[in-house]
C-alpha cells in the first residue's frame, strides 16, 4: 500500500532563529501508528505543525513532503484548506486551551463537519452527536450544549477527538493528547483514540514524551533529539534502543518497585547529534 | 435565561452595589460643594451686599445648620430632582441640563459609533498583519489621532471642510436659519426634527454634527485601535485558534468566528470607557464648534463658581459612569458564558 505520508530530509527554521529547529528528518507513514518521542524542544511538535502547514512564518525545506497525492511543500493555501480538517487533522494537548471558551462544545464539533461537507445544521448536529457517542460520552445531547468550562479535562479531550475524527481523516497527528489529563483518565482517553484509529484505519502520529505510552500504543517509534531523528525502531524493541540518548531516556525513567536512589541524569555529549548509524 | 435563585441573588447583589456607589457619589459631590474655595453666598449676593442680606441668604441656603442636616437636605433635594438654580443662567439647573446634555449625548454617540466602527476593524487588521505594512500604516494613523491636539485639528478641519470645500456645516448644531423652527421635545435635535417631519433641519443637523463627531471619533478610535490590536494579538496566540485552523477554517474565518468573539468582553470595557469620556463633554471641541453641550456648561460654571450647577454636573457624570458599568456587566454576561 502507498504510504499516507512521505517525508524526506525535512528541515524547519523559525523566522529570526539562528539555527533550524528541525533538520533532516525523514520518515514514511502507512496506516499505522507512529510515535515521536523526545524531550521538550526536540522539535517533535514542530514536525507535526509543519505537516499541517500551520507554521506561516517558518522556513521549511525538504527533498520530499508528500501527503497522499498532495505535495505539502508547494500546495497553495486554498488546497490546504481543503486538506486540513478533512483528510488530516490534529489533536492538541490541553482542552482547556484548545477549545474555544465561548462556543458550545457541540457547535465546535459540528463546525468541523460543516466546514467540509455541505449540509443542514440539523444534519451536522446529528453527526456531531453520533460522534460524541463514539467517543463514549453517555449523554451526548446534553454535552453538545455544554461550554468547554463546564466539562472535565477527560471529557474535553474526547470532544477534541470527536471534532478531529468526525470527517474520517486519513492522518491524525496527536500532539501530546494526554499530558494535560489526570492520570486516571489518560488510559481511558487513549483507548478511545486507539480504538477509533484502528477501526477507521487512520494513520496516526503520536507525539509524546511518555515512553511507556508510545510503547503501548504505537507500532513504530522515532526518537528525536535537538531537532534530529537519532533513532527509529519498532515500538516493541524500544527497550533495546541503541542510541546513547535513547538509552539515557530509558534509564531516566522511574520504576514502580524500583530502588529509591536518585534517577540518572542525561550527561549530554556532542556526539549524540549523530544518528544511530554513525554511532560506533 | 431562567430566573433561578442564583441569578436573583446576583441581581440583588448588583442592586446593593449600585446603591452604595450612588450614596458614595452623593457624599463626594456634597463634599466638593463644601470644600471648594467658593463662597456660595457671595456668589449669589455679590460683592457689595450688606451684612444683613448676606446672613439672610446664608440661612436660606441652610448653611447655619450642622453638616449632617445639610447633607440630609441635599439628599432630599437630589431625590426630588431639585438641583436649585444656576446663578449664571438664572434658570433651574435641571432645565439647563436638559438642554445641554442631549446635545452632548448626540455628539458623543455619533463619535463613539465612528470611533468603534473604525477602530475595531483597524485594530483587528493590524493584529492579523502584525509588523507588515498594514500594521505599520495603521499604527501611524492611530498615533496621529493620539498626538494631534483636538482644538487644532478642529480648527484646521473647519477651515478645510467648511470654509474651503463647503462639504459640511459650520459651527453650532444647525444653521442659524433653522433655529427655533423645531419644537423642543427631547432636545435631541435629530430626534426632534425627525418627529416634527422637518427633514431639512434634520439634514442641517447631520451636516453640523458630522465634522466634530468625526474628529472626536478619530481621536477615540486611536485608543480603540491600539487596544483592539493588543487584545487580538493575545487571542491569536491561543491554542483554540490553532484548533480552528486545523479544522480547515480560513484565516479570515478563524479571526472573525473564533478570535474576535473572545475579545468582545474586553472591547466592551474600553468602548464604554471611551464613550463615558466623550459624555463628560469635550470642552475643546465644543468650544471650537460652538456646540452648546455639557462640557462647555460644566466648564463655564466651574470657572465662576456656580456650585449648584457644578455639583449637579459632577453627579451626572458619576451616574453616567455607573450606568455604563452596569451596561458592560450585562454585555459581559451576553458575550462570555463563563460569567453566567
Amino acid at each position: 500500500m502507498d504510504p499516507v505520508l512521505d517525508i524526506q530530509r525535512l528541515s524547519i527554521r523559525y523566522a529570526g532563529a539562528p539555527a533550524p529547529a528541525v533538520r533532516d528528518v525523514s520518515f514514511t507513514l502507512g496506516r499505522e501508528r507512529l510515535g515521536i518521542v523526545g524531550e521538550s524542544g526536540s522539535g517533535k511538535s514542530t514536525v507535526g505543525r509543519a505537516i499541517m502547514r500551520l507554521l506561516d512564518t517558518a522556513e521549511i525545506t525538504a527533498d520530499r513532503m508528500q501527503f497522499e497525492e498532495v505535495d505539502l511543500l508547494n500546495a497553495p493555501e486554498r488546497k490546504m484548506l481543503d486538506v486540513r480538517g478533512k483528510r488530516m487533522s490534529m489533536i492538541l494537548q490541553d482542552p482547556k486551551f484548545s477549545l474555544n471558551p465561548i462556543q458550545r462544545c457541540g457547535h465546535q464539533i459540528a463546525e468541523a463537519y460543516r466546514t467540509h461537507v455541505r449540509c443542514s445544521k440539523s444534519e451536522a448536529r446529528a453527526r456531531a452527536i453520533a460522534m460524541l457517542e463514539q467517543v463514549h460520552i453517555r449523554d451526548p445531547e446534553r454535552v453538545y450544549d455544554l461550554y468547554p468550562h463546564e466539562v472535565s479535562g477527560g471529557m474535553g479531550q474526547r470532544v477534541m477527538i470527536a471534532m478531529m475524527l468526525l470527517t474520517d481523516p486519513d492522518l491524525v497527528i496527536a500532539d501530546e493528547p494526554t499530558s494535560a489529563l489526570d492520570v486516571t483518565v489518560r488510559l481511558q482517553v487513549l483507548r478511545i483514540l486507539d480504538g477509533l484509529v484502528r477501526d477507521k484505519g487512520i494513520g496516526l502520529i503520536m507525539i509524546s514524551h511518555d515512553l511507556n505510552l508510545v510503547r503501548a500504543f504505537c507500532d513504530r517509534v522515532l526518537i528525536m533529539y535537538a531537532g534530529r531523528v537519532v533513532e527509529a525502531l519498532d515500538a516493541r524493541d524500544l527497550d533495546n534502543a541503541q542510541h546513547p540518548y535513547s538509552r539515557g531516556l530509558l534509564a531516566a525513567q522511574p520504576r514502580i518497585g524500583g530502588t529509591r536512589e536518585p534517577l540518572p541524569v542525561l550527561a549530554r555529549q556532542d556526539s549524540w547529534l549523530e544518528p544511530l548509524e554513525a554511532q560506533a | 435565561m431562567r430566573l433561578d435563585r442564583r441569578r436573583l441573588n446576583g441581581i440583588a447583589e448588583q442592586g446593593v452595589s449600585i446603591f452604595v456607589t450612588l450614596f458614595g457619589l452623593l457624599i463626594l459631590t456634597f463634599v466638593i460643594g463644601r470644600i471648594m474655595p467658593v463662597d456660595p453666598v457671595r456668589a449669589i449676593v455679590g460683592e457689595d451686599a450688606t451684612r444683613e442680606v448676606y446672613e439672610n441668604v446664608y440661612r436660606q441656603l441652610g448653611l447655619d445648620k450642622p453638616m449632617w442636616q445639610q447633607f440630609l437636605l441635599y439628599m432630599r433635594d437630589v431625590v426630588t430632582l431639585d438641583f436649585g438654580t444656576s446663578i449664571r443662567t438664572g434658570q433651574p439647573v435641571l432645565q439647563d441640563i436638559a438642554r445641554v446634555l442631549p446635545a452632548t449625548i448626540e455628539l458623543a454617540t455619533f463619535a463613539i459609533l465612528i470611533g468603534a466602527g473604525l477602530g475595531t476593524p483597524l485594530g483587528v487588521i493590524a493584529a492579523v498583519n502584525k509588523d507588515r505594512w498594514p500594521d505599520q500604516l495603521i499604527r501611524v494613523i492611530s498615533l496621529m489621532g493620539h498626538s494631534m491636539p483636538i482644538f487644532w485639528t478642529g480648527m484646521i478641519a473647519l477651515l478645510v471642510f467648511y470654509a474651503n470645500l463647503g462639504w459640511v456645516g459650520g459651527s453650532g448644531r444647525m444653521s442659524q436659519f433653522y433655529i427655533g423652527l423645531v419644537p423642543e421635545r427631547t432636545n435631541f435635535l435629530l430626534i426632534d426634527s425627525a418627529l416634527a417631519g422637518e427633514w431639512e433641519v434634520f439634514r442641517s443637523a447631520i451636516n453640523h454634527i458630522i465634522l466634530p463627531a468625526a474628529l472626536l471619533g478619530y481621536s477615540s478610535s486611536a485608543y480603540i485601535t491600539r487596544m483592539t490590536r493588543s487584545f487580538m494579538l493575545d487571542q491569536l496566540g491561543q491554542e483554540y485558534v490553532t484548533t480552528a485552523r486545523v479544522k480547515g477554517l480560513s484565516r479570515r474565518q478563524t479571526v472573525w468566528r473564533h478570535a474576535f468573539g473572545n475579545i468582545r468582553v474586553q472591547l466592551v470595557t474600553i468602548v464604554a470607557l471611551a464613550y463615558g469620556a466623550l459624555l463628560e463633554g469635550a470642552v475643546l471641541i465644543e468650544t471650537v464648534f460652538a456646540w452648546p453641550g455639557f462640557g462647555q456648561y460644566l466648564t463655564s460654571n466651574l470657572l465662576i463658581g456656580d456650585m449648584n450647577a457644578v455639583m449637579t454636573c459632577v453627579l451626572i457624570v458619576g451616574v453616567i459612569f455607573i450606568g455604563l458599568n452596569i451596561l458592560s456587566d450585562i454585555l459581559y454576561r451576553v458575550f462570555d458564558p463563563r460569567t453566567r
